[in-house]
């Protein structure tokens, strides 16, 4: 039962989510979350607890909304969930997911890197979902093994019987799950799709024992891979959750064998890029923990829609844009990757801003391959707060001077890419994540897309 | 004889952490914009340094695990760095590539890395991270005042000898340690600052005088630099400065 006092703070922090709603100052997505962790810091725990089938956490610098929602869609149609969906990741925003939803039956909640210890410790999870770690917003989170630090100090506070399924392909967070009970192990298998060699920004590519470079049998994402030790020290633990004959298929979508204990099944996930078949087996490994079929994976894998401003396609007129959510090397590289396959935009308009949720520091684009892009750019509109710096990066990058086009107004960049978008084409934009959602803000007030409270809802 | 420089670039597999590649980018880009050959050579681990080889040698920033594995190694070339050093070479080293440079950086349990003391300056590390935006003025040729504004992120609190040169005065930002308002070091050609962001896109005049005394080594005379369209740069260096003045670090 809950008790009258926290009825009360659940009240007063939900009419501020409709209040803010109404204020237009967006969709109130963490503010009742804030004021009930202010009135009362211990309300978090106790909101968990009344889950009937407990909480699920999904952290990772990259794909936690993608993961997240592929659960979600998978497990949803069964069991109703409390779920974070708009993005807000941090304590406040698992406070307001709680509040939203009064009869939830399990919490599904995507956590920020930063936040995972904090919420893991307020939340007992049940199961944790750990995707991946690569170096990210260094003037926020720190260095990389900092982060890994206060993960592993995490996952040795959960309770044991707590199912870890962990990104084996990591080499860092294989090391920081390795010894606990009740980790399962997830990752990809197939040679075909591997990259050549590693990209120039990969992280944690020197064994944690030894020091000594891994040797890669296969490099799939990042530093993400099947990975040795030369000296003997370890290797990528054997994998209890596999993607096997992984198939891209252009802009559009991948398909892939899921290799699990329990059989075999051949998904379809309308979502392109490497990057998400790994986010597809860590949702499905996530699901698997929590009780799905592989009949239930299949279904929701194959109906996943993209999660707002990841791969999201606007209709504007004759024309669309596609949003792709840029915010880090490793991310921004395969979102690259993706587009280079298919055969890459003449046309694009890339943002980039540095508040603190972007990262105040730009110094990360320097560390994107973005060079691919320069052979079929015949106009690049950059935009954002640090606009100028992203024109250095192309100018030193390949692309000449004369065809990139600095207009830092949001709005109309966009309006300039479309302006050079023929009639049926598709405007590619990359921004980073504050300038995306006033992209999205600029697309819904001209009635293109719905405000991103309610298109996630 | 067509012009050209020779770059070593001190463990690029290591030390990259602050998109370091920017820095060798326009350096890179600058030089064969001129004509001036580029020759770039990466030095890794086990690598051996024969002083003369190179003009101009480049040493990025790393996370400490990073930073630990290479600084023995780093010690075993300090001779012969040091010696290219006397003998006109340049040297850009940025954040934990500057704290190499010096003569020691101690951790936080007191245990000392040796540095390889190319440049006469100490680091300790401190409690806190220094983070933000940086604007310094520097003066590297005399009556010529410049600019330099870029990103700053350390824990190490970096003092120079008495006597010796620092890069520039911060007007806004922490810079070495938060305490005497002046950042990074210099000596003859040689180059520390914990400024990244990185450094040398929005400041390419600091690419250029080091392009310039790089040149001046293997040439043995001061090169004239032909001047380059530098909008972009210009524009860039006016929002980064901009920003430090707005929201640089102070505690």
């Amino acid at each position: 039962m809950v008790g009258v006092r926290l009825q009360l703070e659940i009240a007063l922090a939900r009419a501020a989510g409709s209040l803010s709603r109404l204020a237009g100052r967006g969709g109130g997505t963490t503010l009742p979350g804030k004021i009930l962790a202010t009135l009362d810091p211990a309300a978090l725990g106790t909101l968990a607890e009344r889950l009937p089938l407990g909480s699920a956490l999904v952290s990772a610098t990259n794909g936690k909304t993608t993961t997240a929602a592929i659960v979600s869609e998978i497990l949803g149609g069964r069991i109703r969930l409390a779920h974070n969906r708009a993005g807000a990741n941090l304590v406040s925003g698992v406070a307001s997911a709680l509040l939203t939803v009064d009869d939830a039956e399990l919490g599904l909640f995507e956590v920020d890197e930063g936040a995972f210890p904090d919420v893991a410790g307020r939340i007992h999870p049940r199961a944790v979902c750990l995707g991946n770690l690569f170096r990210d917003q260094l003037d926020r989170y720190g260095e990389l093994e900092l982060v890994a630090a206060r993960w592993r100090t995490a996952l040795a506070q959960l309770d044991p019987a707590a199912t870890v399924l962990v990104n084996a392909d990591d080499p860092l967070l294989a090391d920081i799950a390795r010894g606990r009970p009740n980790v399962l192990h997830f990752g990809l298998d197939d040679p075909s799709v591997a990259r050549e060699r590693l990209p120039h920004a990969a992280d944690s590519k020197y064994c944690r024992a030894c020091g000594a470079p891994y040797e890669y049998r296969a490099a799939y994402v990042g530093h993400l891979g099947d990975y040795l030790c030369t000296n003997g020290d370890h290797q990528r633990p054997p994998l209890d959750v596999v993607a096997r004959s992984i198939e891209l298929k252009g802009l559009e979508a991948t398909s892939f064998d899921l290799v699990t204990v329990m059989g075999t099944r051949r998904l379809s996930l309308p979502l392109p890029g490497l990057y998400n078949v790994y986010n597809a087996v860590a949702a499905s490994s996530l699901a698997l923990a929590l009780g799905a079929s592989l009949d239930e994976i299949e279904a929701g894998v194959g109906r996943f829609r993209p999660a707002f401003g990841r791969f999201e396609r606007i209709p504007a007129g004759d024309k669309a844009v596609l949003l792709l959510l840029i915010k880090n090397p490793a991310g921004a590289n395969e979102v690259v990757r993706t587009l280079v396959a298919d055969g890459g935009p003449r046309v694009a308009v890339i943002a980039l801003n540095d508040n603190i949720a972007d990262g105040r520091d730009v110094s990360w684009i320097w560390d994107v391959d973005f060079e691919p892009l320069a052979g079929a750019l015949e106009r690049l509109v950059v935009t954002g707060g640090r606009a100028a710096e992203l024109a250095l990066r192309f100018k030193y990058g390949g692309v000449p001077a004369d065809r990139i086009e600095v207009v830092a107004d949001l709005e109309r960049a966009l309006d300039r890419g479309l302006a050079e978008t023929p009639a049926g084409g598709e405007l590619v934009v990359l921004p980073t994540y504050t300038a995306m959602l006033a992209l999205r803000r600029v697309a819904a007030e001209r009635g293109l897309v719905r405000p991103y409270w309610e298109a996630a809802a | 004889m067509k012009r050209k420089i020779v770059v070593g670039h001190l463990y690029p597999d290591y030390l990259n952490i602050y998109a370091d590649r920017g820095n060798m980018a326009v350096l890179e880009r600058r030089a064969v914009w001129r004509g001036i050959g580029f020759d770039y050579r990466t030095i890794g681990l086990g690598e051996s340094v024969r002083p003369g080889e190179h003009d101009l040698y480049y040493v990025g920033g790393g996370q400490d695990r990073e930073q630990a594995l290479v600084a023995p190694d780093l010690a075993g070339k300090g001779e012969p760095l040091r010696e290219a050093a006397a003998s006109g070479a340049a040297f850009l080293a940025v954040c934990g590539g500057y704290q190499l440079l010096g003569r020691f950086y101690r951790d936080r349990s007191g245990a000392e890395l040796p540095g390889i003391g190319l440049l006469p300056h100490y680091t300790v590390a401190g409690e806190r991270r220094m983070i933000g935006d940086v604007l310094l003025e520097c003066e590297l040729a005399p009556g010529e005042p410049r600019l330099l504004a870029g990103f700053e992120n350390h824990a190490g609190r970096t003092y120079l000898d008495d006597g010796a040169e620092p890069l520039g005065r911060v007007v806004a930002g922490f810079g070495n340690n938060g305490e005497d308002g002046f950042e990074g070091s210099t000596l003859g050609g040689a180059v520390g600052t914990y400024l990244h962001g990185p450094l040398l896109p929005r400041n390419p005049w600091l690419a250029d005088w080091l392009i310039a005394r790089a040149l001046a080594r293997r040439l043995g005379e001061t090169p004239e630099l032909e001047s380059l369209p530098d909008d972009f740069e210009s524009s860039a260096a006016r929002v980064s400065a901009d920003r430090a003045r707005a929201r640089g670090g102070r505690f």
